[in-house]
């Protein structure tokens, strides 16, 4: 296997050619924090947490790490101020959704108490898309899927389905960060089509 | 008709084309572009067919449908060759007397002309102001052809420089002259052409695919709709010679189905290529063989995009993808795919006819050759304009575009569609160019130009934008979602009164996180309306924030009506105008606004005479205490 050096927050780290800097990060003990992420899934950089700095012929730039590929002599640097900066604003937009398991402990990594953001009391789904990819991509079911876009993109389970592929499963209720998606399953499983909409909840 | 099978055959089909036709003969062309459609061209177009009928002209008179001419502001537009004498606004009672003077008596009916500033009359199309100071490379042909008909453009010469690129030059010196043309791609990006074209050719994988992006999506932009309607063989001619020169034998266009007539003059413009031969196999019998399908978007502004519209036209949702590797290595179906703008491709075929040298030419240092601008907002002749890169935002807004409508004070330029930037008075000098809009804070995009005048808010223009943006993102990656989120909600605040100290801050620090983390394009540029808006206007912001008071009177809940006592004449136009009979008052009685009642429409501002301006517009103050029921007016005016 033809193998590639780089060097990670001033490490020098070899990894196989193909590996994503998040991965090889990783295999190194350096946490790069991710919410959209999952190993068995294709790389997605929606959650943009991953974001880290490379530096190539001198020129730098900011990527998502778990979609970027190592390269033979990358210079990575996973902390930056900039990249503190990008990562407490990801943060602070994400609180007001919903402050439960892994946003938590990023907010208590990145010293933040509180958003400056106006949010419900209610947590929400964060529309990292774990349980569509898990379904798509493993079960390939494609039971719940992302409906509208923009500021309106929302989870739903399709009923008809959910009602035949769901309770034998359930394999993407504990992926949740947020901890909403059984809701949103019971939701799906007693009503029509989009009945597990989150508008409203 | 039948295939032509060699450089040749087309050079002959032209050449009996041109020997059917007479240059002196009059021919009566109809602007159908979509613009003059909606203000009854048609009906004028039909008005012409029977006129010219009655009179027994038929065999002496020629008459086209074109697409846009461009001049949408004073449309329907009519052009009579020889003489090129254009009429505006003409309707169908106008026609009886246009053929009986202008076809007939040969002589110029004044009323439909042109006035220029002076009061003079202009006859000649080219003289006048709108059309005199553009360069229109590619608009140009859009009155000389009926879109429909395949033999109009090759008269002027249409796939000449298809045959010879195919017969004359290697694909690679199709690339190299693309190249040294310094054409850049004209969607937005401003990336260069020949460099694109060259990383696909290169690209190891078969097949190889070429794209049309004519997604065109920003608000109140419609040059490339324009192109597509009026001259779409121009853009597939450019289309088949930068497939040659990739190496592709797949083509697609991208169109929106908001589009209608664009679909169909290009499905019309496609079937007439494939009948001479011109598409399909072994194009003009040379070894080349190319095919386009027309993929119609379902309308969503985040598929123009390029790695979304690939994942649309492959039959999933159009969301961006990481494009750590490029499109151009792997694009639709992983395949090398090169993806273009409608008007860079319309730009190929007069680049290979005429050669990388005239190209380069037009234009500046970086950025060469000729931009189509839509030119709408608040600005006295509305519509497409085509000029040189390089030309200043004034010439452009003032020379061409004839000034503010009504003659108010300009207050900025957006430049780029949604998420572009807001350009202030200060930089009127500004050569329009790819480098010189981003170092203000804007960018070219596809080409919008909106002019913005006195009474604008430029908070409320943000707030207009981040919203159509936080409805057209896809909603995949955090920034640009949430972001857009909290944004429009802080936006909407300041703009209903409830803005807090520290917001511009917040929503500097938010946008600069968004330019720099989202995703895609969309999401990287989605902050630019706001940045450039408090980077310029910042002291409207603070007035909102700080005073609750909006300058240019335009956020409804900072702004109340109010009549001035002292100036009321009791005419009663405002209490008649009033939709929810919030003014109360008689003859002789002064009249009072019920603030509880009052909607802001705005009704009675725009009614009173402005001899009297007893109405005023408060904001930022509270509105004195109304005058006691039954007051009598202080003497008539």
């Amino acid at each position: 296997m033809e193998t590639i050096k780089l060097e990670i927050d001033g490490k020098q780290v070899e990894t196989a050619k193909g590996t994503t800097i998040l991965d090889a990060a990783r295999k190194a003990g350096i946490d790069i924090p991710t919410l959209c992420h999952d190993d068995r899934l294709a790389p997605c950089g929606a959650c943009r947490l991953c974001m880290v700095e490379i530096a190539r012929n001198g020129r730098k730039r900011l990527v998502a790490s778990c979609a970027y590929l190592a390269e033979e002599g990358l210079v990575v640097r996973t902390e930056t101020e900039k990249i503190t900066k990008i990562r407490r604003m990801i943060l602070e937009l994400l609180l007001p959704v919903a402050s439960t398991g892994p946003l938590e402990t990023m907010a208590k990594r990145y010293g933040l108490e509180e958003s400056r953001f106006e949010g419900r009391d209610e947590p929400a789904c964060l529309l990292c898309g774990l349980c569509v990819r898990y379904c798509a991509e493993v079960k390939k079911k494609n039971v719940t899927c992302f409906i509208g876009r923009g500021i309106d993109r929302e989870v739903v389970f399709l009923s008809d389905l959910s009602h035949t592929e769901c309770p034998l499963c359930r394999e993407c209720l504990p992926l949740c960060p947020s901890g909403t998606l059984y809701s949103l399953y019971l939701k799906g499983f007693s009503g029509g089509p989009e009945a597990g909409s989150n508008k409203g909840a | 008709m039948s295939k032509l099978n060699s450089a040749a055959e087309l050079k002959k089909f032209r050449q009996d084309i041109l020997s059917g036709r007479d240059p002196d003969k009059p021919c009566v062309t109809v602007c159908l572009g979509t613009g003059c459609l909606a203000c009854g061209g048609e009906k004028v177009y039909q008005a012409f067919v029977a006129e010219i009928r009655k009179q027994g002209l038929e065999a002496k008179v020629d008459i086209r449908r074109t697409g846009c001419h461009g001049f949408c502001e004073r449309g329907p537009l009519v052009v009579i060759f020889p003489r090129e004498i254009c009429y505006l606004k003409v309707t169908p009672a106008d026609v009886p007397e246009l053929v009986a003077r202008t076809l007939v008596e040969n002589k110029i009916v004044d009323r439909l002309l042109y006035t220029g500033e002076d009061g003079k009359k202009i006859a000649h199309e080219g003289d006048i102001p709108f059309y005199k100071h553009q360069s229109r490379i590619i608009l140009g042909t859009n009155r000389l052809v009926d879109p429909t008909r395949i033999e109009d453009y090759i008269a002027l010469g249409g796939y000449s420089a298809l045959a010879k690129s195919l017969f004359v030059m290697t694909p690679v010196e199709v690339l190299d002259e693309v190249k040294k043309s310094g054409l850049r791609g004209r969607g937005g990006a401003g990336f260069p052409t020949g460099t694109k074209w060259e990383t696909t050719r290169n690209a190891p994988g078969e097949p190889k695919y070429v794209i049309v992006n004519a997604d065109e999506g920003d608000p109140g932009a419609y040059m490339n709709r324009s192109v597509l309607e009026g001259n779409p063989h121009s853009v597939l001619e450019g289309l088949i010679i930068g497939a040659y020169a990739i190496g592709a034998h797949q083509g697609f266009i991208y169109v929106r189905q908001e589009y209608p007539l664009a679909v169909a003059n290009l499905t019309v413009a496609l079937e007439q290529a494939r009948e001479l031969g011109l598409l399909g196999d072994h194009i003009l019998g040379s070894e080349f063989s190319f095919e386009v399908a027309i993929h119609r978007g379902a309308g969503a502004f985040v598929s123009g995009e390029s790695s979304a519209l690939m994942t649309a036209i492959e039959g999933r949702v159009g969301e961006p993808r990481l494009k750590y590797i490029r499109t151009a290595v792997s694009g639709l179906w992983e395949k090398p795919t090169n993806l273009n703008n409608v008007e860079t491709w319309a730009n190929v075929p007069a680049i290979i006819n005429k050669g990388a040298a005239w190209f380069n030419g037009i234009g500046t240092k970086g950025s060469k050759g000729t931009k189509i601008f839509s030119l709408v907002g608040k600005v006295k002749n509305t519509g497409l304009v085509e000029v040189p890169m390089g030309m200043t935002l004034k010439q452009v807004i003032f020379d061409i575009g004839g000034g503010i409508t009504g003659d108010k004070k300009f207050k900025a330029v957006q430049t780029g569609g949604p998420s572009g930037g807001c350009i202030p008075a200060e930089y009127l000098d500004l050569p329009v160019d790819f480098e010189e809009l981003d170092k203000a804070g804007s960018m070219m995009g596809s080409g919008g130009m909106i002019v913005m005048d006195e009474d604008t808010c430029m908070v409320d223009t943000a707030r207009y934008f981040v919203k159509f943006l936080s409805e057209e993102s896809c909603g995949k990656c955090v920034p640009c979602r949430e972001g857009l989120k909290q944004m429009l909600l802080l936006l909407e605040n300041i703009c209903a009164g409830r803005g807090r100290e520290g917001d511009i801050e917040l929503l500097e620090e938010l946008g600069e996180v968004m330019t720099e983390a989202s995703l895609c394009a969309l999401g990287t540029t989605a902050a630019n309306p706001l940045l450039s808006t408090i980077k310029y206007f910042r002291n409207e912001y603070e007035a909102h924030i700080r005073e609750k008071r909006c300058p240019a009177g335009v956020c409804k809940d900072l702004i109340h009506y109010y009549i001035a006592p002292d100036k009321c004449q009791a005419c009663l136009l405002c209490a008649k105008s009033c939709p929810t009979g919030a003014i109360s008052g008689d003859k002789g009685l002064v009249h009072v606004i019920d603030q509880a009642k009052c909607t802001k429409c705005g009704a009675c501002f725009e009614v009173c005479p402005s001899r009297f301006g007893a109405v005023t517009r408060i904001s930022g103050r509270p509105v004195p205490a109304p005058v006691a029921a039954g007051t009598k007016v202080q003497g008539r005016k």
